[in-house]
């Protein structure tokens, strides 16, 4: 996986959570990812300033991956694919 | 995307084991009730173990009848909602006035309300445990607690917190 050439990826389910700001971004993307399966990939988008910064961490800490960012400068969208460890 | 981001996203999936937070909640305003609710809301979602230790007047953030109605100081505190002079938070009202004004901007943001924040630790398994000296210092009885709280003293929250990797007193 290179971050630079991030092929088009079919995330698994989105998660839209324009307008809300710490903790509900990171706290509703952990219930939605719960039923999903290692391997599946959430479509989270934020408009929390704290996001670049927050979701990189919520990704790390729970051993999921981070597969892309895209930041428009009001709105970012993260594709995460569910690690094994949750 | 900036390079920070990049060197973050590389380091993914090296941090797997559990971690533990363990926090006090000392304070009953409502401003003082948000940062442990939040801090424990995020860490579960993180995938830690989190437990809070309701002590002094922070027991009223586990009180039925209480955790409601918490309310912003508005006197001697000079950050507050209300932009007056410091003496002026004292006259009648004021308190009421500044309380209003935060859960105003708190619903405007889509903040949760202390109710809903407590709901969530809840059901994301966060331990509550109520300070047992707290409740016979100040007449409070299991029944006047919401449900599902551990009612312990400072040495069942000192052995969890012995073992946790993240220590807060709030």
């Amino acid at each position: 996986m290179t971050i630079e050439s991030t092929p088009d990826i079919a995330p698994t389910a989105t998660l839209d959570t324009s307008g809300l700001l710490c903790p509900l971004p990171v706290y509703k993307a952990a219930l939605a990812l719960k039923p999903m399966e290692a391997g599946d990939i959430l479509e989270l988008i934020c408009t929390d300033p704290g996001s670049l910064a927050d979701i990189p961490a919520f990704a790390r800490q729970r051993g999921d991956h981070l597969l892309d960012v895209k930041d428009t400068g009001d709105k970012q969208v993260f594709l995460i694919e569910k690690g094994t460890g949750q | 995307m900036t390079t920070e981001i990049r060197s973050e996203m590389q380091t993914n999936g090296q941090e797997t084991a559990t971690r533990r937070l363990a926090l006090v909640a000392s304070k009953g305003t409502l401003d003082q009730a948000y940062p442990p609710l939040i801090l424990a809301t995020t860490a579960v979602s993180l995938g830690w173990e989190v437990g809070i230790y309701f002590t002094f007047f922070g027991l009223d953030i586990l009180h039925k009848e209480r955790f409601e109605s918490l309310k912003v100081a508005s006197l001697a505190n000079p950050a507050g909602p209300l932009q007056v002079p410091n003496l002026l938070g004292a006259v009648p009202g004021a308190t009421k006035l500044a309380t209003r004004t935060m859960k105003k901007w708190m619903e405007k943001s889509s903040m949760p309300t202390i109710p809903e924040f407590i709901d969530m630790a809840r059901d994301s398994d966060v331990t509550f445990f109520a300070c047992a000296t707290t409740m016979g210092i100040m007449g409070v009885s299991e029944s006047d607690l919401i449900e599902g709280c551990d009612i312990a003293g400072a040495a069942a929250f000192l052995e969890f917190a012995a073992t946790a990797d993240v220590q807060l007193f709030i």
